[in-house]
């Protein structure tokens, strides 16, 4: 496939530039109760939203950083000093044109609205704080297919919103996801009604164009009986001196016999904090898989999870990580089996080059008196640079006797032998480096979606030029 | 070697000390005991006494603690032993047997010395230095100071190792000069006898370039339901080119509470082999750390427990690659039945510049019933490169086909699935090179399972 059509153009400096500002809303510097009114005001926000900001911003400040286990880099981060609402109105346009000329053009430059008419079922663009634009095929709406911001999302369909908001990732999880439940804007809510399967991905775009800015969309995706949904999200940001927060919650509830998969593609520009936390619901017979795919940002701390609530749900998380110079990848997947016959799957191979390191984090659970339980878990590690680091740190709970899990995980560099055979047939020491590593992700890049598993190989390539000698 | 140690040096009953009133370990050391003791060593205890007050008790939210049971770590209750009558100590003796060959046997019990069978003569005569530390420490000071307790607790009880450092009063001194080979294995007995007592194992081993030695340790209780809580830290050092063979039969009562802090160094082209045998205690945390300084060390860490009723065994182990060219090999084989809980928490360490190392880890748990939980931390960390490091975690069930074979040759249940296990376990055991010891462990495992079913 030519790289034009492609959905997410991976190259890194595609992303790096920047429009002035010219927002409406600004809430300022720092965080505060007044900072959460001001954006309950923005969003005319219905009490209960209110109270549940307010109430998560106490466990925020309350819950100390987690850095007893996770990098000290955490600390880099200043919470005084960064802007947590940014936006020029809280209703995304549905037609392109009525989007401003600036966030038009950056979209444009990323290449969104082409994508759109290409092949997505719908399209939501994300500009600092707000959805600047949305818009689903008329066909796919016409199923009862719901795709919307969640500010709007929670608005117009509280029934079902209020049902599972919060639920499968509660305030407290973590710190960060209690500073996302304090000050949450933007991101998608999607609902898909039983038995509609939606033939083409949704995709939601996430651009950060202001400095010191922290991004919180909120997901909640809800695919009912028997339904199917592919989901993709991307996102950039311009290179800025200082660094800039990302900090989201994804909810997905996948009822009984449903299917989710989600695909990220994270290239963040190298001084984005990624904190985010993900989690999914599956009911019984339910199938949710996570493609995990994490190239920018200067720390990654994310970890996809699955509750296998029903009975036969199974979960999968597929992850590649590239640690380039300067970069930290803490990436893994948490599968928590609470039913009988539950399967999961957990792959993860990370790149590390120069002084970059790639950490894997995961967590099993298998309870007790559950029956027939599997879990796999393979992590598999490539070292380029005498400089670069892997670690890998999973936890395992079993249980009883019906179950069976199994984690490996394996460490090695590109084998010179290799190296030499391919030199030997006239491939420069280059070329040959990003064919061996294109080896050692093909299998999981293979079950990709076509366009990204494409572009995956293009950017391995790119990023191997440097790394050699 | 001194004269005046070979004068001692020969079969000996030890004489009971004086008698103490009994007084809570939380107290402090001794005050009475420490005139007997060296300066120096004073020093020590008062230092890590003082760094024990200072540190604070575990936590499980702590990465080092995760899962673990630390409520279990009241020390609340347990006090320092009084000495114990004659007709105990001799009754004591006469139970300590392990190995029909040994070249030198200690035995403790209430960490008192009660018994020596000294090595021979021509080891002697070439350097051997095999005795309790009470000796070791004014006889050997500048040796025994150099080692003692040098690496730190960086497994998560540095606070029970200052405890440790604070109350050891007996324990063993092992030096194996520089080319000296030791055949047979060096048995070390450390009884725990009275109620609500604590004791605080020793084993300082140090391997000259070039020697070879083999130690068995036996930890275990007079009467099998008698509170007590033990706090042992063993160190073993090999120099260059050396081999040391370390195994330990940890068989405490039902109602012991027990922490080990083990640390091992291995040099230059030296290799460490050890394995641990985890049957007893009610809550039983071991800690190995084991340092790969010199290029070409080789270090194999060994372990099989067998839990059952609501026992815990909590493993934490740190495989430390300091230097290029270096090779460790850990296997851990766990069974786990009735409500038993276990727990591994391990970590390969290749250090910057640790280029070209080999490293694995594999742990595998059996459980046997709904109740068992097994916990699995197994970890990475490289920061070289060059390296080959895999580690593996599994845990399942006994094969239904291996069953059926079993029952299908009229061997009953109970037996085929003791078979199975002490096979499952044996994968571990028969990696050491010592018949006689294989034998012993093997024998103390099928015993253990037997009383499991039963």
């Amino acid at each position: 496939m030519p790289t034009e059509t492609s959905p997410l153009d991976l190259e890194r400096n595609k992303g790096d530039f920047a429009y002035p500002e010219t927002h409406v809303h600004d809430a300022g510097v720092g965080l505060t109760e007044k900072t959460i009114e001001f954006i309950s005001n923005i969003k005319q926000d219905p009490d209960w939203a209110r109270a549940f900001r307010l109430n998560a911003l106490k466990t925020f400040l309350s819950k100390p950083m987690p850095t007893h286990w996770a990098s000290h880099d955490l600390e880099a981060i200043v919470f005084d000093n960064i802007r947590y609402y940014l936006s020029s109105g809280t209703q995304a346009k549905r037609n392109w044109e009525d989007v401003p000329d600036d966030v038009k053009r950056t979209f444009e430059r990323l290449g969104i609205p082409e994508q759109e008419r290409k092949f997505l079922a719908g399209v939501e663009a994300q500009f600092d704080s707000e959805a600047v634009y949305s818009n689903i095929k008329k066909a796919v709406g016409e199923q009862g297919v719901i795709f919307v911001g969640s500010t709007e999302g929670l608005k117009e369909y509280p029934e079902i919103f209020r049902r599972w908001f919060g639920k499968v990732i509660p305030t407290g999880d973590n710190k960060f996801s209690a500073l996302n439940s304090a000050v949450f804007s933007g991101g998608s809510f999607i609902y898909v009604p039983p038995g509609v399967k939606v033939k083409h991905p949704l995709q939601a775009y996430f651009r950060i164009n202001a400095e010191n800015f922290g991004q919180f969309e909120r997901t909640l995706i809800i695919v009912d009986e028997g339904a199917e949904l592919t989901y993709m999200e991307g996102c950039t940001a311009p290179k800025f001196n200082t660094a800039t927060l990302h900090s989201a919650v994804v909810e997905l509830v996948a009822l009984k016999g449903a299917k989710i998969q989600y695909i990220t593609v994270q290239n963040w520009s190298a001084n984005v904090f990624n904190l985010v936390t993900k989690r999914a619901l599956a009911h019984e017979e339910a199938e949710v898989k996570w493609i995990d795919c994490n190239i920018g940002s200067r720390l990654t701390m994310k970890y996809p999870g699955v509750i296998l609530k029903g009975r036969k749900a199974r979960g999968e998380v597929l992850s590649i990580a590239l640690a380039s110079n300067g970069q930290h990848q803490d990436t893994g997947a948490k599968m928590v089996h609470a039913a009988d016959e539950t399967t999961s799957n957990i792959i993860s191979k990370s790149i590390s080059i120069g002084t970059g390191r790639a950490t894997y984090r995961g967590l099993v659970h298998v309870p007790k008196h559950l029956k027939d339980c599997r879990n796999n878990t393979e992590c598999d590690a490539l070292l380029i640079n005498s400089t670069s680091r892997t670690d890998t740190y999973p936890a395992i709970t079993v249980r009883g006797t019906g179950n069976s899990v199994q984690h490996e995980a394996s460490v090695s560099q590109v084998s010179a032998e290799q190296i030499f055979y391919m030199q030997q047939r006239g491939l420069s020491e280059a070329q040959a480096m990003s064919l061996s590593v294109n080896g050692f992700v093909n299998d999981l890049v293979r079950q990709f979606p076509m366009e990204y598993s494409v572009e995956l190989k293009r950017l391995i390539e790119l990023e191997m030029e440097g790394s050699v000698g | 070697m001194s004269n005046e140690t070979a004068v001692l040096d020969e079969v000996m009953e030890v004489e009971a000390p004086q008698a103490d009133s009994a007084a809570a370990i939380l107290s402090g050391p001794i005050a009475s005991r420490a005139d007997d003791l060296p300066a120096w060593f004073r020093d020590e205890q008062r230092a890590g006494w003082n760094e024990f007050l200072a540190m604070p008790m575990p936590n499980r939210r702590a990465q080092p603690w995760r899962f673990s049971n630390v409520d279990a770590l009241d020390l609340s209750g347990y006090d320092h032993p009084a000495p114990l009558a004659e007709t105990e100590r001799t009754e004591i003796v006469e139970r300590s047997r392990g190995l029909e060959e040994t070249a030198g046997r200690l035995v403790f019990a209430d960490d008192q010395l009660l018994r020596r069978d000294v090595l021979s003569e021509k080891l002697r005569d070439r350097g051997v230095i095999f005795q309790p530390l009470e000796r070791a420490i004014i006889e050997h000071e500048a040796l025994f100071r150099r080692h003692f307790m040098s690496e730190p607790a960086t497994l998560g009880s540095a606070k029970f190792a200052a405890l440790h450092r604070a109350l050891v009063t007996s324990g063993t001194f092992l030096y194996v000069p520089r080319g000296v080979e030791i055949e047979l294995p060096l048995e070390i007995f450390h009884w725990l006898s009275s109620e609500n007592v604590a004791v605080f194992p020793h084993l300082l081993l140090v391997a000259d370039e070039l020697s070879k030695v083999t130690v068995l340790e036996h930890f275990r209780s007079v009467e099998s339901d008698r509170r007590g809580f033990a706090c042992g830290v063993n160190d073993l050092i090999a120099g260059a080119g050396a081999k040391v063979t370390y195994a330990c039969a940890q068989n405490w009562g039902a109602n012991v509470v027990a922490l080990q802090m083990n640390a091992t160094t291995v040099a230059r082209d030296a290799s460490a082999m050890s394995l641990n045998v985890h049957l007893g205690a009610a809550f039983s945390r071991f800690e190995s750390f084991s340092r790969l300084v010199g290029e070409g060390a080789r270090s194999d860490l060994l372990a099989v427990s067998a839990a059952h009723a609501k026992q815990e065994f909590d493993a934490r182990t740190l495989q430390d690659h300091a230097s290029p060219h270096t090779t460790s090999d850990l296997l851990y084989k766990n069974s786990l039945s009735g409500r038993a809980r276990n727990i591994f928490g391990g970590l390969i360490r290749v250090e910057p510049h640790a280029h070209f190392t080999d490293a694995y880890q594999t742990v595998r748990n059996l459980l046997l019933s709904d109740d068992a939980e097994a916990n699995s931390m197994p970890g990475l960390e490289i920061l070289a490169d060059n390296v080959k490091c895999s580690h593996g975690a599994t845990s399942g069930q006994l094969n239904e086909e291996e069953m059926f074979y079993l029952l299908a040759r009229g061997i009953p249940p109970t037996v085929s699935r003791q078979l199975l296990v002490r096979g499952f376990l044996n994968e571990a055991v028969r990696r050491l090179p010592h018949s006689a010891i294989r034998e012993f462990v093997n024998d103390l495992l099928a015993r253990k399972l037997a009383e499991a079913k039963s």
